[in-house]
């Protein structure tokens, strides 16, 4: 499979604190990739790493490459908005802005100008909702407030927010850590489905779970990538005995 | 045992302190009904309301006519649209600067400053507008060939907004400052600017609190005395005119009150009169709000 976004010797500071170490890994496209490891080793800080995220943040600093489809996304002469079209974000906590459904999933299109007529926007807002799997329980209320929604179809919501400005790669913040097991299940059958349109990568707390929706899984810990690869051989294979201590839960 | 003890004397005196507060402000409301409606016995209510004449020294105890707070309560309005027009979008502005876009050191300086400036006595922005502003605006008017009094409805309402503005901008930057971060994240995730995240997402999130900070910063200009009588006036003329001079009720509170009176004439009744109409007027205001905010919330989260 050809490589969507390969990630060469990155290094990571926040102030003087380095966050991680000579990371390189290669997301292949149409996979999810998941990425696992004990709290605080680096998960999230990379995954922001991938839609420049982490430029909101002051003080950090990054060594190494980036590359989308071959182009660097920290190129001087990259577009961080463009960029963060084509690599969307799903975060931990669902996040609807505090309006309506139908503004939620309207709001990327409407700042990028993806559409001409209303029409074109109510088919990419209903599209959207449809590839989400949250149509069928919204499509009556679509001007009531977001927020109303219970947590696991907000979650759903903010991923129909994300593909609604079709992106290439949508990167998700352990996604299901606030929701209960069924809203958790319909988010994981979301993700094997959105496969087949977009490049995933998850960071998950959840062995289970990764195991359920990745293709490849990498394993970071206090800042390195320990080892990556094929899901199943991973989980039963491991390389590195630290891999082998935390997926058998000897800690993390 | 003794601790038990000790916990139900603390429960007792902080219920007692409690009570004061609140019995107290319910002696402030009776007293001032009651004085009121001693007044509403001389001078009848509706002339009182609707009255466009406002000139209570001209007449002799106990005449009823000249009661007519219309040109006051035009004053106050005019006197305040003036100062709010230049507090809230500048308040705004500077909120929206100092929390989205200063860093944190400029931020830590310039947010102190603000409050500093939000505690200056009035008394002295008073003295602003009547020996600096007053005579710029003065010259100003001038030069384009419009004569202007040195006591202005327009002056008064700069420098009553110069005062709110640090107290809009203040209230302002807490209400976007406290907005949950993943907001931000959720609209730049999405490839919006910080203009645009501003615009479209933290701005009508923050909508309650901006809403809240706009009608504090509305009673104090309503409530504002010191200002007005140094820079706009005592003289009650119906004008919605801003190059005019003007006055306001809270002013002309303090007008009749002045000095030795007996608390038995139509003239010192009148000051509990306008008292009574501010008291409804802001509490009608202040219900308005948190009905509003309320109902936002309710709708919102
Ligand atoms: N904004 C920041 N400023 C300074 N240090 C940070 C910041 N964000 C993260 N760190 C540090 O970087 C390291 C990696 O944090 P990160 O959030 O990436 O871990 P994580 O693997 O996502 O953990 P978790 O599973 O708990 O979410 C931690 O030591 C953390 O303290
Ligand atoms: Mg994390």
């Amino acid at each position: 499979m050809a490589p969507k976004i390969n990630i060469k010797q990155l290094n990571l500071f926040y102030g003087d604190k380095q966050a991680l170490f000579n990371v390189s890994l290669t997301l292949p496209a149409f996979q999810t990739t998941a990425l696992i490891g004990p709290s605080g080793c680096g998960k999230s800080s990379f995954l922001r790493c991938l839609n420049r995220m982490n430029d909101i943040i002051p003080n950090i600093h990054l060594e190494g490459q980036v590359l989308l489809e071959g182009q660097d996304i920290y190129a001087p002469s990259v577009d961080v908005v463009a960029l963060r079209t084509r690599v969307g974000m799903v975060f931990q906590k669902p996040n609807p802005f505090p309006r309506s459904i139908y503004e939620n999933v309207a709001y990327g299109p409407r700042i990028h100008s993806l559409f001409k007529t209303k029409a074109q926007l109510d088919n990419i807002v209903e599209n959207s909702l449809i590839r989400a799997g949250l149509w069928g329980e919204v499509k009556d209320r679509l001007s009531q407030p977001a927020t109303r929604l219970s947590g696991g179809q907000q979650q759903r919501l903010c991923i129909a927010r994300a593909i609604a400005v079709n992106p290439e790669v949508i990167l998700m913040d352990e996604p299901c850590s606030a929701l209960d097991p069924i809203a958790t299940a319909k988010v994981e059958e979301l993700i094997d489905e959105l496969r087949e349109k977009f490049t995933i990568v998850i960071v998950t707390h959840n062995l289970q779970q990764a195991a359920r929706v990745s293709q490849q899984t990498a394993f970071f810990h206090s800042g390195y990538l320990v080892e990556a690869g094929e899901t199943g051989a991973l989980f039963t294979m491991p390389e590195d005995e630290r891999t082998q201590g935390y997926i058998t839960g000897r800690y993390g | 045992m003794r601790s038990l003890f000790l916990e139900r004397i603390v429960h007792i005196f902080l219920l007692i302190c409690a009570l004061a507060a609140i019995i107290v402000t319910i002696g402030i409301v009776v007293s001032l009904i009651g004085e009121a409606f001693r007044f509403f016995a001389r001078v009848s209510i509706f002339d009182f309301l609707f009255g466009l004449t406002w000139a209570p020294h001209t007449l002799s105890t106990g005449e009823a006519k000249g009661f007519g707070i219309i040109p006051l309560f035009i004053g106050t309005a005019l006197i305040t649209l003036i100062a709010m027009i230049v507090a809230v979008p500048c308040g705004t502005l500077v909120a929206i600067y100092l929390s989205e876009y200063a860093s944190s050191s400029t931020r830590q300086i310039l947010k102190p400053l603000l409050e500093t400036l939000a505690g200056i006595p009035t008394l002295v922005y008073g003295f602003f507008a009547a020996t600096t502003l007053a005579p710029f605006l003065k010259n100003f008017a001038e030069f384009f060939h419009i004569s202007l009094s040195s006591e202005s409805a327009l002056n008064a309402g700069l420098v009553m907004g110069i005062m709110i503005l640090p107290y809009m901008s203040s209230l302002a930057e807490d209400a976007l400052h406290h907005l949950p971060f993943n907001l931000r994240e959720g609209s730049m995730g999405l490839g919006a600017t910080s203009s645009e995240t501003i615009l479209r997402v933290l701005l009508p999130a923050a909508f309650p609190n901006l809403m809240a900070a706009f009608l504090l910063s509305l009673s104090r200009a309503i409530g504002e005395t010191m200002i007005v009588v140094m820079a706009a006036g005592l003289s009650a003329n119906l004008t919605f005119n801003p190059l005019s001079a003007v006055t306001t009720v809270t002013v002309q509170i303090v007008n009749l009150l002045t000095g030795d009176q007996e608390f038995d004439n139509a003239k010192t009744l009148a000051a509990f009169g306008l008292g009574f109409v501010l008291f409804i007027l802001t509490l009608f205001l202040n219900i308005l709000a948190l009905y509003g905010i309320k109902r936002y919330k309710r709708i919102y989260g």
